[in-house]
């Protein structure tokens, strides 16, 4: 993964002296709560329902084990021994203390770690696919342009103060794993369609986004030749910045002046600004790519047959083991290995949540087993991407002791879920105590591995970190008269076939929500076809006989015409 | 005598941003005597007025006032101040780049406003030159803000070449 020089490192490091003298101005009382505010949270400071939460970059899901061991020992010193991993790589230590959060970021950048732009209305850490260099789907190793990108946006002097935050995500495989569509800017990595020049470069989609108003991204350029990628991202992000909304949060976000201009007006403008800056300074080189791209280049993978005999063993003697390979091993594209998924969905625990302990004992399976490197999914999951299938049996048992084999990747109880209201200030409704109920409710393995592959996902307010639009089965957290309601929303999907839920009708009380559930899925195994996944027998018989099912026998008070309207994310 | 940053020293400086009266037309208000900052509004309705005057002209932008405006007066304009209605309104920034990269301007661009401490690094970078910092803010202590970082990665006025053109060097 990519090493900082000491240039990279004298960056964060002056970024730690900044922020202890933001905090010392503040706590002298020369720096109002006002004015430290957007300060704060672009060093991931949030103030939260107990009090403060801190969000750490782990910039396009990678992490080297001594980063996650410095973790785990930040969480031991500052925090209560745990963190979450977010949606968006990142992780969030739910209890710091205030005056301490500058001591957490030295720690950090003793490690190449920092919490730059986590939050904020900037440019937020760059998304990709969990399964990046190791996929054999993939036509280029999407780190190096996410790594580019990184070190374009930190500290971008012009984009610090955007209408809204602003999210970039990048896929470089057949199939989308990064949801590009539901960004801001989603970069997909294709070759020039034209056949003409055989270069490479990137197809721009614009103006997706999820929250209260889901849009997917529209494209604004079928094909951008990679050495523009930076010209064109300032080209887009300053047209956004002059003309994006400023006068109310909730229409700040790019998707809302892409909507406003029409995809056409908005492609007209920002290549008007692009003639003046294409071929500038900021145009990429090879010499840049390739620096950055060694650093990413294939690990020392020994020669190995494709097949294994002792794990073909494992996997026919061992149920157990077997059930675990079906859901949590990926292919590699090299012979003999596998990635393989560490679950963080173990049923009791906050979805996304790790102990210190855990933390440790992963960042010792990525040393003995991975090359040292350890990725997290934005499904909130770990991976360990390059494992020998020799060593997955051996893997699998000790990643068992440690909770972290939860054998249902892909399944319905791999929920998405946000913190919701135990902890977020912004929530309309709790989303854990869900999490937890539909974990009780199908807590049979077999049962959940008949079911298949299906998406649940839960957010408790319409900010949608927990990615509800598009899951095939979408939670939504609404508050009616200051009682917790769940909207549910179906269809919705990830991948190259990005699609956004309708909601099905008026919300449910939280106790209503596995039945619920488990009607929806009646209807599905009814119906389905013996090829069909969930979604399928969806889109083939329609929503009504799910609508019904899910509404039978429930007396419905008439819906609250609004659900309340909260607060804008960024506390 | 209001004091600012210019060049990165501290300056007394007499020119402040002169803001049209309630009820006032830019046709008709009369002009501020001596170094002034006028708004766009009185600058294109008065420009052959204000340069009869012959003092050097200043004009200010607010933060929806693009460069565009007075793109063609720049030549005749000693200072142009870019308004800050909040720190947190980033327009500004892409208009001292606009008028610096796209327009060459070379005469002064003082942020004007909501200007403080911890904005004056990127201000700078942006083309900035001079800084009219909010009246709470301690002027000597925010000198120091221009070092906050020893580099950086993007081009932008300051550093027009990128970090990575420039990390072999
Ligand atoms: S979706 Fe709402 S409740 Fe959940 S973390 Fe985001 S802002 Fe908080």
């Amino acid at each position: 993964m990519y090493r900082y020089d000491s240039i990279d490192q004298q960056m964060i490091d002056d970024r730690v002296a900044q922020y202890r003298d933001q905090m010392a101005r503040h706590l002298a009382g020369e720096l109002s709560g006002d004015d430290l505010r957007p300060l704060r949270l672009q060093n991931g400071l949030y103030i939260q329902r107990h009090g403060p939460m801190h969000r750490i970059a782990v910039p396009y899901g990678m992490l080297a084990s001594r980063q996650l061991r410095k973790l785990a020992e930040v969480s031991r010193r500052y925090d209560r021994g745990y963190g979450h991993f977010t949606t968006r790589h990142n992780l969030q230590f739910h209890w710091p203390k205030f005056e301490e959060t500058p001591e957490i970021l030295a720690e950090l950048a003793t490690v190449q770690m920092h919490a730059i732009q986590t939050s904020g209305n900037c440019v937020r850490n760059v998304t990709t696919d969990q399964f990046a260099g190791v996929a054999p789907d993939e036509l280029t190793d999407p780190r190096p342009w996410c790594e580019i990108i990184r070190q374009w946006s930190t500290f971008h002097p012009e984009f610090a103060f955007l209408p809204r935050k602003f999210k970039i995500a990048v896929n470089a495989a057949a199939s989308d794993r990064a949801v590009i569509r539901a960004h801001d800017i989603g970069l997909e990595f294709v070759r020039d369609p034209s056949g003409e020049t055989g270069d490479s470069g990137f197809r721009v989609f614009v103006g997706g986004g999820l929250g209260r108003t889901p849009i997917l991204g529209k494209v604004v350029r079928e094909f951008l030749p990679w050495r523009h990628l930076l010209t064109y991202l300032d080209a887009i992000l300053r047209v956004y910045n002059r003309y994006g909304r400023r006068d109310n949060a909730f229409k700040a976000r790019i998707k809302i002046l892409v909507q406003a201009l029409g995809v056409e007006e908005f492609a007209r403008q920002v290549e008007a600004e692009w003639a003046h800056l294409a071929d500038g300074p900021a145009t990429l080189t090879a010499a840049e790519f390739d620096r950055v791209a060694a650093d990413f280049a294939p690990p020392p993978y020994a020669p190995l047959p494709d097949e294994d005999l002792g794990f073909s063993a494992h996997l026919r003697d061992d149920k157990a083991f077997a059930a675990w390979v079906r859901r949590n091993v990926h292919a590699h594209k090299v012979p003999g290995y596998a990635a393989l998924t560490l679950s963080l969905k173990k049923p009791g625990v906050p979805p996304g949540d790790i102990t210190a302990e855990q933390m440790e004992a992963v960042a010792d399976l990525a040393d003995r087993y991975s090359f040292g490197e350890v990725r997290v999914s934005h499904e909130q999951n770990l991976v360990l991407a390059d494992v020998r299938k020799s060593d997955l049996h051996t893997v699998w048992t000790l990643a068992r002791a440690q909770g972290l084999a939860t054998p249902t990747v892909g399944l319905l109880t791999d929920m998405i879920c946000c913190p919701g209201g135990d902890l977020c200030s912004l929530a309309n409704a709790r989303s854990v105590p869900i999490a937890d109920a539909v974990q009780q409710r199908f807590e049979d393995l077999d049962y959940l591995h008949d079911i298949g592959e299906i998406s649940l996902n839960i957010s408790g307010c319409m900010n949608s970190c927990g990615h509800h639009h598009v899951s095939n089965i979408g939670i939504l957290g609404v508050d009616k008269n200051d009682e917790e309601w769940y909207q549910v929303t179906l269809g919705g999907q990830q991948g190259n076939d990005t699609t956004i839920g309708k909601v099905i009708g008026p919300s449910f009380a939280a106790e209503e929500v596995p039945d619920v559930i488990e009607a929806l899925i009646d209807v599905y195994l009814e119906q389905r076809t013996p090829e069909e996944r969930f979604i399928d027998t969806l889109l083939r018989i329609g929503s009504e006989p799910f609508k019904a099912r899910a509404y039978q026998g429930r007396d419905r008070r008439k819906p609250a015409a609004n659900d309340s309207e909260r607060k804008v994310a960024n506390a | 005598m209001p004091r600012i940053i210019q060049n990165g020293a501290i300056v007394d400086d007499p020119r402040t941003p002169f803001r049209l009266p309630e009820g006032a037309s830019p046709e008709t208000v009369a002009l501020p005597a001596g170094l002034t900052l006028l708004p766009l509004a009185v600058w294109l309705a008065r420009r052959d007025d204000v340069l009869a005057l012959g003092a050097p002209a200043g004009v200010w932008l607010d933060s929806n006032e693009g460069p565009e405006a007075i793109a063609a007066d720049l030549g005749r304009i000693a200072v142009v101040g870019v308004n800050f209605p909040k720190f947190t309104d980033g327009r500004g920034y892409s208009t001292a780049r606009l008028l610096r990269d796209r327009y060459a301007y070379r005469g002064e661009i003082r942020a004007i406003g909501d200007v403080l401490h911890d904005q004056l690094f990127y201000m700078k970078r942006c083309g900035f030159d001079a800084f009219a910092l909010r009246a709470d803010q301690n002027v000597e202590k925010a000198l120091t803000a221009f070092r906050t970082f020893g580099n950086a990665y993007q081009a932008a006025v300051d550093q027009p070449q990128p970090l990575f053109r420039r990390r072999a060097a």
